[in-house]
């Protein structure tokens, strides 16, 4: 069945190859550009669209220029297109899905008629450092220039409606990772896997096999070969569609897997034994005015073109040849009955001097004096050896000048190169060469000290070809051409690595893969050194794009709920992320929750509260340590409220410890802070003090814990507790209590009051956590009891004047600025931070914390508004809410020193500019200054 | 990535561990002068080449541990216990 494409009228597909990687049983149909294309399964989306006779596959980013396919593969620099809303597609590599729609990037209105190109023909080349030089100066235009910049930047549209998709990531420890599957690859994996080596073979395209699969009757042999063996050793795993992105420290190797179930793509970590890079040579473009036209392609494009997908990629060409790989092209496009005028040989010295055309290619002068008048012509001018893996080892490169082209410069043992970036050679001595170092692979990554030989490929000479005696492009995807190059070189930027900064040649898409060569050849012959001594790209990672879906993955950060979680979610709370917890921020009205804890009584799970159970004699040592107040004192069954310093001075955390034994405490602290406390204890006691007799536990999820505050809330216990006397007498405040609580054996209870309110803090076995949440609001339903959130809490406690770690407090807060200065004992032996705030003591040039109360009781300026006088910054809030219980708006904040006595006025500037007068409380405290409901 | 070699737990990725720092010894607090102790708390001798730092085990056996590294070739050539490298947070 022929499947012309009704867009364009025409057929270029061939009959069957017998390499083919289309499936002509399974025809279908996409757009592109809004038309309606047919393909086979198999074809990649430039593939389908040549084999319609598409030219113009994309326009160029810089002056608009039409680009075609060149190389046919996942680096073709002309063809990046936008498939659904999905930018950048690498549109010579990704496969056509029945219905998929693709669209060009970069072109506007359209493809064929294109406003921007205008530049190009007005200007051929724009100048080297253009965006330096046109967009630097007036600064007032840089609104102006940004705008325009923007409409020249490179990719397709991101849609913020793109659906979700799933990423994934992998650990893997395989003895040997080979990155490439061309035969090399596949004989080092197979000869790896044979002496016993768990191999993770990489390939980039969807099959195994590299140049052997665009090869002729002998290379399909030995791709059927190399592939029944891969498959019928045990041991190798192979990734297809997937790329090994970079060598790191230990042979850390990361693996970019686009062919994983079920996913995108997925990252794979691999601890490697040794690394393998068999990632073959890439073909050089070669540099010659018009050397971008859609007709103008690689030996190796026409070739996979022809071969892989059974596309004839012109009627009438001219070849430019160099090598074997432009001459098995001639027989190529001779055997797909494409007309070959003239083949250029580039080995006796021809040449060609420039392509003609516009939209496709029309003719090609030759350096003989002829035009050739053809709408194809084929490149094969020399490799690229890329040796990105091993750059990331250490390797640097070292300059053939017989075979034109770098060589690994060698020398480490866990990464090895094999096939074509270590040598030429016939097939079977490529064959060879892999084995060997297979072989070799896995006897150092089993750490077995024998040696074995690896055989040296021979060298074959290779003409020195970058450019012809005309300027074209050195760099596809930035639009740099050979006369910026020269130009940048002129004006200074001499080293082939400010001459690409300055210019961006191989700053774009490919990376230097395609682009890099030439620009340090067209560097060099400017200055007049040789390649050797101007110097190589030192490839960094990534080798290949990397998407932020693949690095952003899956996260395996732990989400934490305490026990109470499934009644929170019955009860419509809303969910609040605080660090690994997800809490109830509130259930619907936090005002309400507020005036429920201050008239009646209410329940809050603190399960996230860090919690530590410490043991031994030496824990007031621990304590007086870590905490700035003193701790030798405390009393059994007694609670005391401690600050934290870092050895700065500044404000780490805070919280209460209470003495349950003898030698036995419980610690809490903050939620956000436990991971924090829980280093700092186990470092003061490992580090400095070793020979203290402490044990730490963290006993956080151990317990599920609930705050039981409001003016009723010793009745709400009181109904059950039985075996712990509850009465203001017998258990005051700052006391804690061991017992039974709803018939939970093992919990206690501290009284304490973070809210300001008659509180109780329960303790309970984890697992009972739920149990004893549903008993409280049960039974205490007769005192009104009610749930309430982080942020009636919030509210609580600012009415109340207590401060929040990390909001009421910064980075630089130290323990006077917050208002703790009766918390300090400076006659301790020592403590974290003591000559710090030893020194603070005697100073007054830092900023107070304070309460203060706006006098418009309706203006809540948001938490970060500044506070200035005359101009000058003297200040911030740090929080801010309306207050249910004063029907007015209350804020903490800090101020200067000038201004932190009760009663100063100060002017806080809210994000919209307005200006709230507010003027500073006579405590921190706005509800209760004096404590009588907490005490009561 | 690196692996450090826990006295513990055998040799382990370095995103389980925390870097503490330098290994330095904490002034006496009595005494001390602000300079002395503002070195201790801010100033690293930062060399390319052989250094003593103390990492913290996190992910694994939560001890404090004293690593020779060589900065420039990442190689980790002792690890021993404790790290007394002054707490830290
Ligand atoms: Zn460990």
């Amino acid at each position: 069945m022929r499947r012309k494409a009704q867009a364009t009228g025409v057929d270029m597909r061939l009959g069957p190859r017998p390499g083919e990687i289309i499936d002509r049983s399974r025809g279908l149909t996409f757009t592109w550009d809004g038309d309606t294309y047919p393909a086979y399964r198999g074809d990649t989306i430039t593939s389908a669209l040549a084999a319609a006779g598409v030219r113009v596959m994309s326009r160029s980013f810089k002056y608009h220029r039409p680009r075609g396919v060149m190389t046919t593969s996942y680096l073709d620099p002309g063809c990046l297109v936008q498939v659904g809303d999905e930018p950048n597609v690498r549109a010579s590599h990704r496969m056509v899905e029945p219905g998929m729609s693709a669209r060009p990037q970069n072109a506007w209105p359209s493809l064929r008629y294109d406003v921007k190109s205008a530049n190009g023909a007005l200007a051929p080349f724009l100048s080297a450092g253009f965006y330096y030089k046109t967009f630097m100066r007036p600064k007032r235009l840089w609104p102006a220039y940004e705008r325009v910049l923007r409409g020249f930047s490179p990719g397709g549209a991101v849609s913020p409606e793109a659906a979700h998709d799933y990423y994934d990531k992998r650990y893997a420890h395989p003895d040997v990772v080979v990155a490439g599957g061309g035969p090399a690859g596949m004989a080092a994996a197979v000869a790896a896997a044979a002496a016993g080596a768990a191999v993770m073979l990489v390939e980039g395209e969807p099959e195994l096999g590299g140049h052997l699969r665009w090869g002729a009757a002998p290379e399909l042999a030995a791709l059927g070969d190399l592939r029944r063996a891969v498959a019928a050793t045990g041991g190798i795993e192979v990734l297809t569609d997937s790329v090994v992105t970079g060598r790191y420290d230990g042979n850390w190797v990361a693996v970019v897997q686009r062919s994983a179930p079920g996913v995108v793509e997925r990252l794979i970590k691999a601890r490697a034994g040794v690394l393998v890079a068999a990632p073959g040579l890439i073909e050089r473009p070669y540099v010659f005015s018009g050397n971008d036209i859609p007709g103008v392609m690689l030996s190796t494009g026409a070739r996979r073109l022809i071969n892989l997908w059974a596309v004839k990629p012109g009627e009438r060409a001219v070849v430019l040849t160099a090598n074997s790989s432009g001459d098995a092209a001639v027989c190529d496009l001779a055997d797909a009955g494409v007309d070959v005028l003239k083949i250029v040989d580039a080995r006796s010295g021809e040449d060609v001097v420039r392509a003609k055309g516009g939209r496709t290619l029309r003719a090609v002068e030759c350096a003989d004096g002829t035009t050739v008048e053809c709408d194809l012509l084929v490149t094969a001018v020399g490799w690229t050896a890329p040796t990105s893996l091993l750059n990331m080892a250490g390797d640097r490169p070292v300059y053939n000048e017989r075979a034109a082209r770098f060589f690994p410069g060698g020398g480490h043992d866990d990464v090895l190169a094999t096939g074509g970036i270590a040598g030429d050679g016939s097939l079977e001595q490529l064959i060879d060469h892999g084995s060997a170092v297979g072989r070799a692979a896995a006897r150092r990554a089993h750490e077995v000290s024998a040696t074995t030989e690896i055989p040296s490929l021979p060298v074959e000479a290779h003409p020195a070809l970058f450019k012809a005696r005309t300027h074209g492009f050195v760099d596809f995807s930035e639009d740099v051409s050979s006369k910026e190059l020269e130009e940048a070189v002129a004006e200074g930027y001499d080293s082939i690595e400010l001459a690409k900064r300055y210019t961006t040649a191989t700053m774009g898409p490919a990376q230097g893969k395609l682009e890099s060569v030439n620009a340090v050849a067209v560097v060099a012959a400017a200055t007049g050194a040789t390649i050797a001594a101007t110097g190589t790209t030192v490839w960094r990672p990534p080798y290949s794009p990397v998407t932020l879906g693949a690095l952003a993955g899956r996260s395996f950060e732990p989400v934490r709920y305490s026990p109470m979680q499934p009644w929170h979610e019955a009860h419509g709370a809303k969910p609040l992320v605080a660090g690994q917890w997800i809490r109830p921020d509130h259930y619907g009205d936090p005002a309400a929750e507020v005036r429920s804890v201050r008239s009646g009584v209410g329940l809050i799970d603190v399960t996230p509260l860090g919690k530590f159970d410490l043991r031994g004699p030496d824990v007031p040592k621990l304590l007086n340590q870590l905490y700035i107040n003193k701790w030798s004192k405390l009393a059994l069954g007694s609670v005391r409220y401690g600050v934290m310093c870092a050895e700065d001075g500044v404000v780490l955390d805070d919280g209460v410890t209470g003495r349950l034994g003898d030698d036995h405490y419980l610690m809490t602290a903050t939620s956000s802070g436990a991971e924090t406390v829980w280093e700092w204890i186990e470092s003061w006691l490992q580090t400095e003090h070793p020979e203290w007799r402490v044990h730490v536990a963290r006993v956080t999820s151990d317990f599920a814990s609930i705050n039981i505050a409001g003016p009723r809330a010793r009745d709400l216990l009181s109904l059950v507790v039985d075996d712990v006397a509850l009465g203001p007498e017998e258990f005051p405040y700052m006391r804690v209590r061991s017992g039974s609580i709803a018939g939970i054996d093992g919990s206690f209870m501290w009284r304490i009051g973070f809210t300001g309110e008659l509180s109780y803090e329960i303790h309970v076995p984890a697992s009972y956590g739920l149990g004893v949440w549903e008993t409280l609001l049960e039974r205490g339903a007769d005192l009104g009891v009610k749930p309430f959130g982080v942020e009636a809490q919030r509210i609580l406690r600012l009415e109340k004047g207590h401060l929040i770690v990390g909001q009421d407090t910064d980075g630089l807060t130290r323990a006077y600025g917050a208002g703790l200065d009766w918390a300090v004992k400076l006659d301790k032996e020592d403590f974290a931070g003591k000559p710090e705030l030893g020194w603070q003591e005697g100073r007054d040039d830092f900023l107070r914390l304070v309460g203060l109360r706006p006098l418009e009781g309706t203006a809540v300026p948001a938490e970060g508004s500044q506070i200035v006088e005359a101009g000058i910054i003297v200040g911030r809030i740090t929080s801010s809410r309306m207050s249910p219980t004063l029907g007015r708006s209350i804020c903490m904040g800090f101020v200067a020193p000038h201004l932190a006595e009760p009663g100063s006025a100060i002017s806080i500037v809210a994000p919209d500019g307005s200006r709230v007068p507010a003027v500073v409380t006579p405590q921190l405290a706005q509800v209760d200054p004096k404590g009588e409901r907490l005490h009561g | 990535m690196i692996l450090i070699p826990c006295p513990h737990c055998g040799e382990r990725n370095v995103s389980e561990f925390q870097y503490v720092g330098e290994a330095l010894t904490r002034p006496n607090p009595d005494g001390v002068d602000p300079e002395q102790w503002r070195s201790y708390l801010y100033l690293r001798s930062n060399p390319a080449g052989p250094t003593v730092e103390s990492w913290f085990h996190r992910a694994g056996c939560r001890r404090y541990l004293k690593v020779e590294r060589d900065t420039v070739t990442n190689e980790v050539t002792s690890v021993t216990l404790p790290g007394r490298g002054g707490p830290q947070p």
